[in-house]
């Protein structure tokens, strides 16, 4: 007679692949992760810029009419929505990220720190859009 | 048509490791009334269509935390849950997600208890304490610190929730973590120096990408997400302290 099996114990390990896709939530996540390339990628425009300032006038110049090329402008418009989704998600998610904070005694509550967070981000957007307008005049 | 006589469709993942090389969905039409939870249909069909069929149940008003499941792809306790609200279309009951099937809905939880008992889930005392000393006493500023990581149920629907778990299961994961925070920020404990090996360990709170959903999920509105980001911060000042600092700095300290 052959020996019983040890046990009929088989536990079945479900995979993984294609996990984002499963759930609504996560693919809202994949995506406001995928924000960052755009972050990314405008600091990258932003660093060229720098190289060709370097490297004379004339290279400054070329940077500068390439930004107004339609690709540029098309570019700069997608960035500006996703850095704005991007900052959206960052201050949803920031109430969670931090230990509780009491003022005069009473918890933050979430809502307060998203708004906080929200309203600083638009305060210092402005700010820079009115710096940079006076600047460029 | 009387409401007695309405049907749902309830499709179950099944596994009999005997007979089963993989899981396999099987359907079920259930007759249900507006106020049955989805374990209530469960246990229709146990009790009158498929004997065979194996779920965890044991107080159907969602404080044991035995019957977490996935409903249509999302972590519940299906006690908690009703029938009506997918009700004419039907529904799909799968074992929790991030987990190993046992058979049918029942998973495998040795990891999850293992890692419960591997964070000292109860109150180490500062220094020992005589009977005669009397009770602790805490103040309900003091008690607030903690009081929402203690809901816990250990219902592991926030695992579920997880994808870093599931893509991970050496990941500690976010209960435990908050029943960490939970022991380390009571004021009469004195345990948490203990218990930040395993924060700061290769499979502590950095695993953590702050998806969040852990914290969607949880039936007793616990935030395990808080409890390992504020964590992370902790374990990132006891790293850069340990470079000012002679013995490093008491993360537990964070009280």
């Amino acid at each position: 007679m052959k020996p019983r099996a040890i046990g009929k114990r088989r536990p079945y390990v479900r995979p993984m692949a294609g996990w984002w896709r499963r759930n609504p939530f996560f693919v809202e996540y994949m995506i406001h992760e995928g924000t960052a390339f755009f972050v990314a990628a405008y600091a990258l425009v932003l660093l060229v810029g720098l190289v060709r300032l370097s490297q004379g006038e004339a290279a400054w110049d070329g940077w500068l009419l390439a930004l107004k090329s339609p690709v540029s402008i098309g570019f700069h418009m997608l960035t500006l929505v996703a850095m704005a989704y991007h900052s959206w998600t960052w201050f949803n998610i920031m109430p969670r990220t931090l230990p509780p904070i009491f003022v005069a005694g009473k918890r933050l509550s979430a809502t307060a720190i998203t708004s906080g967070g929200l309203a600083a981000t638009a305060m210092a957007s402005v700010i820079l859009l009115v710096v940079v307008w006076r600047l460029a005049a | 048509m009387s409401e007695i006589e309405k049907t749902i469709p309830i499709e179950v993942l099944r596994y009999r490791p005997e007979q089963d090389t993989e899981p396999i969905l099987q359907t079920f039409q259930v007759p249900f009334t507006d106020d049955m939870s989805v374990l209530q249909g469960l246990q229709y069909i146990k009790d009158y269509l498929d004997g065979s069929l194996s779920f965890r149940w044991s107080c159907r008003m969602a404080i044991c935390g035995s019957c977490g499941m996935m409903v249509n792809g999302k972590p519940t306790l299906s006690c908690k849950t009703f029938l009506r609200d997918y009700y004419s279309a039907g529904l799909r009951i799968e074992a929790l997600a991030h987990f190993p099937i046992e058979r049918d809905l029942v998973i495998v939880m040795d990891d999850f208890i293992e890692k419960l008992e591997s964070i000292k889930p109860y109150i180490i005392p500062k220094t020992p304490r005589a009977l005669s000393e009397g009770e602790y006493l805490q103040t309900p500023a003091e008690r607030d610190m903690y009081e929402q990581f203690s809901s816990c149920i250990n219902c592991m629907l926030c695992y579920a929730a997880c994808p870093q778990y599931g893509l991970n299961s050496k990941f500690v994961g976010p209960g435990i973590m908050a029943l960490l925070h939970r022991y380390n920020m009571d004021s009469r404990d004195g345990g948490a120096e203990q218990r930040m090996e395993l924060v700061h360990s290769e499979d502590g709170v950095f695993n953590c990408t702050a998806v969040g959903y852990c914290s969607e999920v949880c039936p007793k509105h616990v935030d395990p997400a808080n409890a390992v980001n504020i964590n992370k911060t902790e374990s990132a000042k006891d790293y850069f302290l340990r470079f000012v600092m002679p013995k490093g700095a008491k993360s537990g300290a964070a009280k």
